[in-house]
């Protein structure tokens, strides 16, 4: 076992891990944070995107061991003290979801797109959610979501 | 996943010291190759040795002899790197096609060289740039081309003890310029059907100085197309001689047919994209 020490979602938590536990095993089976999903296990859907130092990652692709002093953010830390993030309110607005399994996937790649970049245009929306997949609302409600957050966010 | 060993050093002999075991160590950049292949069983691991927190393999700046890029240095910053979207623009144009954000916000540069995949996007446009590779292991260090580095599909010329400290890409003379494109029937996040890198410096005449070109997915390892440089070298510049050379490019191919397209389809292929790719750098130099 190998101890780490990370944060997640601003909470400090010291773990023993086992070398061959991915960061979204340890966060679903461990820290019981199941927001976060399991779609293909192999980089391609982007249901398990998180937030490390800030930047995206599929979780799924990650060593739990790799993460010693890194900060991680999930969908349980996006919302803010019970108020839901522009991102989330708009998704909910536009209904920007069916099954809803993509979502938490979405919405983190999303904030980290609009941390970025305040008014992406459609395209760096379509390119920078392009590692995210759906297979229920064809996609245009979710650029839309996305385009009203950013909105929201600039006034 | 299978259980192995894992490490984190924090210097590089710390590093080539763990390389010098016996058993199977292997290094993590990325991971985004790597988890997988631990996953399914396509590689084995007795030890995994995550190289992203060794200050010499996160290297990212410019010195007299070109530009430096630490092997665990992620493709996301490379891609936002000033120097690299002015001087070395077929390798911005590459980092932005391997996968996803999320991968290339994980994803090193050594990671994509070192996997050694024929299809990896960012090689050809290393390889247009003439690329060195300085890799070490506990006995000393060497400098290898790039395009002596692959020695088959998943394979490179490392030793078991060796790591791929970081590129080296030679300062680019003024009137020169690259690019690199690929084609896959989706938009994002597939792998090449075939790609195309290439780096042209053009004398004040108009003559082509020097021409570089190099494809993936086309051969067991990316290959340069050396027939097509040789048929722009010397001569004026013209659509018809980048169409001469595009068509001498096919000659470096020796593709195979699979899911992803036939060997004929990929000639072709190699012919649009050589073409294509030399429009491109031609038009960035003349701005
Ligand atoms: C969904 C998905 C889409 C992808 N799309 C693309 C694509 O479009 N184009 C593309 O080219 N690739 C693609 N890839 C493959 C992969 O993301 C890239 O090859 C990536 O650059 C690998 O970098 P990494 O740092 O994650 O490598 P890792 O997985 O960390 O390492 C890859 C290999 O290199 C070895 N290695 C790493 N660093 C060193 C070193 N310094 N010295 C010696 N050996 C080393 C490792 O041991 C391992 O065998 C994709 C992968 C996924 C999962
Ligand atoms: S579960 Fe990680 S990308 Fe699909
Ligand atoms: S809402 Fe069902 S997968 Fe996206």
């Amino acid at each position: 076992m190998k101890h780490i020490s990370i944060t997640v979602n601003g909470d400090q938590h010291e773990l023993l891990v086992e070398a061959n536990w991915t960061l979204l095993e340890t966060l679903r089976d461990h820290l019981r944070l199941t927001g976060t999903k399991e779609g293909c296990s192999n980089g391609n859907c982007g249901a398990c995107t998180v937030m490390v130092n800030g930047r995206t990652a599929n979780s799924c692709l990650v060593l739990a061991a790799e993460m010693d002093g890194n900060e991680i953010t999930t969908i349980e830390g996006i919302a803010s003290q019970g108020k839901l993030n522009p991102v989330q309110e708009a998704f909910i607005k536009d209904g920007a979801l069916q099954c809803g399994f993509c979502t938490p996937g979405f919405i983190i790649s999303a904030t980290a797109l609009l941390q970025r970049n305040p008014d992406p245009s459609e395209e760096e929306i379509r390119t920078r959610l392009a590692g995210n997949l759906c297979r229920c609302t064809g996609y245009d409600k979710i650029v839309m979501a996305v385009e009203d957050a950013a909105a929201m966010l600039r006034t | 996943m299978p259980d192995f060993d894992f490490a984190q050093p924090t210097s590089l002999n710390e590093a080539l010291e763990l390389f010098a075991a016996d058993g199977e160590v292997r290094a993590l950049v990325g991971g985004t190759d790597i988890v997988d292949q631990l996953k399914t069983g396509r590689r084995n691991a007795d030890m995994v040795v995550d190289l992203k927190r060794i200050p010499e393999l996160q290297r990212l700046e410019i010195e007299a002899d070109g530009l430096h890029i630490g092997a665990a240095r992620s493709l996301t910053d490379i891609a936002e790197f000033p120097v690299v979207l002015s001087d070395y623009k077929g390798l911005a144009d590459s980092s932005v096609l391997v996968g996803s954000w999320q991968i290339q916000n994980r994803a090193g540069i050594g990671g994509n060289v070192c996997n050694a995949a024929p299809s990896g996007d960012t090689i050809p446009a290393l390889l247009s740039h003439e690329t060195s590779a300085i890799v070490a292991s506990s006995s000393g260090r060497r400098e290898i081309a790039l395009s002596d580095f692959f020695a088959g599909p998943g394979q490179t010329v490392l030793q078991k003890d060796e790591i791929l400290v970081e590129l080296v890409l030679p300062p680019i003379p003024d009137d020169s310029a690259s690019s690199y494109l690929r084609f896959i029937p989706r938009n994002e996040m597939d792998i090449a059907v075939v790609g195309a890198g290439s780096f042209l410096h053009l004398g004040s005449d108009g003559a082509v100085q020097k021409a570089r070109i190099a494809l993936a997915s086309v051969a067991p390892t990316p290959v340069r197309a050396r027939a097509a440089e040789g048929v722009l070298e010397g001569n004026v510049l013209s659509d018809e001689l980048i169409e001469t050379a595009a068509v001498a490019a096919v000659e470096a191919a020796t593709p195979i047919s699979d899911v992803r397209g036939s060997a004929e389809y990929r000639r072709e292929l190699v012919k649009v994209l050589t073409r294509r790719t030399l429009g491109i750098s031609r038009d960035r130099i003349v701005g």
